[in-house]
């Protein structure tokens, strides 16, 4: 096959008659770095096994999957699963809290290492500047089976925030309880465990701007607030554009860990999200065309949506992902 | 003068909403460290807030005499050490070669695998792929998928492109293949990457939670977190229908919380500096 396709080549530059230059067969290419594509050969395995072969399986999402016919052999179902799911009042449920919870935090929890990093570039003492972001780091290395348990010991209407509030006379807020206010708990939890590491990206780039442009603000008399407003944040604005561009692409992705660990049955009207929803409908309930077909439609749309900011962020002339 | 009192309160503002910030960041750790060291009488009458009442240390001795919790946590350590193993050389193996430019159909390999960070075939083909296989309840179910995370194959790949190309152009005259240049000059120069990806693999092997509840239904092959995630969730709903003052139910749920914080808190501060080096190698693009 290989031999095959090198004689190939040399065919086809004979006929085009410039084989003055002799190019290498692909047979040379692989003879010569052999052992590079016999390393190449376990995570090519992997790749296909674990990433390439479900999406295979995505088939069944357009079929009426039987587990003893398996996803080849079961029969297609003319867009029965989809017209099922587009007509579930509770698919829109999942899709509008996926939404609504990314979008807040795009507006809660993206600004907020922003804040943060400006703040501790302006520290001036170095020791406690290090010992505050190795402290301000390391939620972001807790599971979120162990924040989810710390956020309804601390918030639950007996736990430690309530027994303050009643203690200064207030009355007991249902952070967990009520969806609404429940809505807010999961965005500020989601700042607790990300702003502190999200600063880091941000205060290498400060760190890259230069100093002269610092020196020359104040030669102009700019005040500390002057210098952040016209030094320090468009020496940022790359980084704060790409990454902005990342969490607005990722707006229909919604990972599992974090909205499992802190939504209860009380809140699910607001908490329940696409992945949590699939894994209930497809693994617990064992419906796994339906599973398929909403975890499908979230793909396309991410992948939508990732290859739009993208484009856009490159029209505006800044860096993409790609 | 007025310009340095004026700069000087700057400086006291920006330390105190640190300040203020870092101190939101260990509360919630203080008030669970002093409700595992409380008795559950006071934590149930709301006394406790972030120093222990009636101090005693019942609930860890339950939490260290379940022999559950500590098969647990040593099956999640040898897991972790086992699958960081299998995905540094996995990593390596996809890394290396595909730093070099002439290598024939290296672009179209790379791009193959990006892709697969942006697309893939979501939560049930992944389970019904593992189910094919014949995973379901194995370790290996913990180990194989995410063996090689793309991002940090990239990362990895990165840092060996920066390291001068003389030197394996020297190792080459020298009559060294790509695998003796690999294993004699590229790994040993690159120590820290590798330091801060195996890490990296570890941490998200430690904490990621999602997998093991899929793909794990028999106890004795449950993660810490999964293990974790039941005691706070079973004892819940325990507390939730019949409170028994004399169950040390509120600590022993804080205690276990404190059982698998500790662990991170031990090895995080030393650690730290690797993996703010990672996601600055990750930032440079490849």
């Amino acid at each position: 096959m290989k031999a095959m396709n090198s004689s190939a080549a040399l065919d086809k530059q004979e006929s085009i008659g410039k084989p003055l230059v002799r190019r290498r067969g692909l047979f040379y290419h692989i003879k010569h770095d052999i052992l590079l594509y016999l390393m190449l050969i376990v995570p090519v395995v992997y790749i296909v096994m674990f990433k390439y072969a479900p999406m295979y399986g995505i088939q069944i999402a357009f079929k009426d999957y039987n587990i003893f016919q398996g996803a080849s052999l079961s029969p297609w179902n003319n867009f029965a699963t989809f017209k099922e799911i587009f007509s579930s009042p509770q698919f829109f449920q999942v899709v509008r809290n996926t939404l609504v919870l990314n979008g807040l935090d795009l507006i809660v929890g993206f600004p907020a290492p922003i804040i943060l990093a400006i703040l501790i570039n302006e520290l001036v003492w170095t020791k406690f500047k290090k010992v505050s972001q190795t402290i301000l780091y390391l939620p972001h290395f807790l599971s979120w089976v162990i924040i989810g348990g710390i956020v309804t010991q601390l918030l639950s209407p007996t736990g430690m925030l309530n027994s303050l509030i009643t203690h200064m006379g207030g009355d007991t807020l249902p952070f967990l309880t009520n969806k609404y206010a429940w809505v807010a708990t999961y965005s500020l939890v989601g700042v607790w465990q990300n702003a502190g590491w999200g600063t880091i990206l941000y205060l290498a780039a400060m760190t890259g701007i230069d100093k002269q442009l610092y020196e020359a603000a104040e030669a102009d008399g700019a005040g500390r607030f002057a210098k952040i407003w016209h030094v320090t944040l468009p020496g940022i604005r790359s980084t704060i554009v790409l990454l902005l561009i990342l969490q607005l692409g990722n707006i229909m992705a919604i990972n599992f860990d974090r909205p499992f660990n802190i939504q209860n049955n009380l809140v699910m009207d607001f908490g329940d999200v696409i992945s949590t929803y699939v894994y209930r409908v497809g693994i617990q309930s064992a419906n796994f065309s339906v599973g398929a077909a909403v975890g499908l439609f979230q793909s396309v749309i991410c992948l939508i949506f990732l290859v739009t900011s993208n484009f856009i962020s490159r029209k505006l002339g800044e860096n993409g992902i790609w | 003068m007025s310009q340095n009192v004026k700069k000087r309160l700057v400086d006291y503002t920006a330390a105190f909403i640190v300040l203020i910030a870092v101190f939101i960041c260990l509360v919630p750790f203080l008030y669970i460290l002093s409700q595992s060291l409380s008795s559950n009488r006071a934590i149930i009458s709301q006394a406790v807030t972030i120093y222990p009442i009636d101090f005693n240390i019942e609930a860890y001795k339950v939490v260290f005499g379940d022999a559950g919790m500590l098969y647990s946590l040593f099956y999640t350590v040898i897991l972790t050490a086992v699958f960081v193993l299998l995905a540094l050389v996995v990593t390596i193996l996809a890394a290396y070669p595909l730093t070099k430019k002439r290598l024939k159909g290296r672009s179209t390999l790379l791009l193959l695998m990006l892709f697969t960070m942006y697309f893939s075939g979501g939560l049930i083909p992944d389970y019904l792929n593992i189910k094919n296989l014949n995973l379901l309840n194995t370790p290996l179910a913990l180990i194989l998928p995410g063996v090689m995370s793309v991002y940090y194959m990239i990362i990895l790949k990165s840092f060996f492109q920066s390291l001068p190309e003389s030197l394996e152009e020297a190792a080459y005259l020298d009559g060294c293949n790509e695998l003796q240049i690999l294993l004699k000059i590229v790994l040993p120069l690159s120590k820290p990457a590798l330091a801060t990806v195996s890490l990296l693999y570890a941490v998200f092997r430690w904490n990621y939670f999602q997998d093991a509840l899929f793909y794990i239904t028999d106890q004795d092959l449950y993660t810490i977190q999964l293990k974790l995630y039941n005691v706070i969730n079973i004892s819940q709903q325990m507390s939730g229908e019949n409170v028994n003052v004399n169950l040390p139910s509120e600590a022993l749920k804080a205690a276990s919380i404190m059982f698998g914080t500790v662990p991170i808190l031990l090895v995080y501060p030393w650690l730290q500096r690797y993996f703010v080096s990672g996601i600055m190698i990750g930032a440079v693009k490849g």
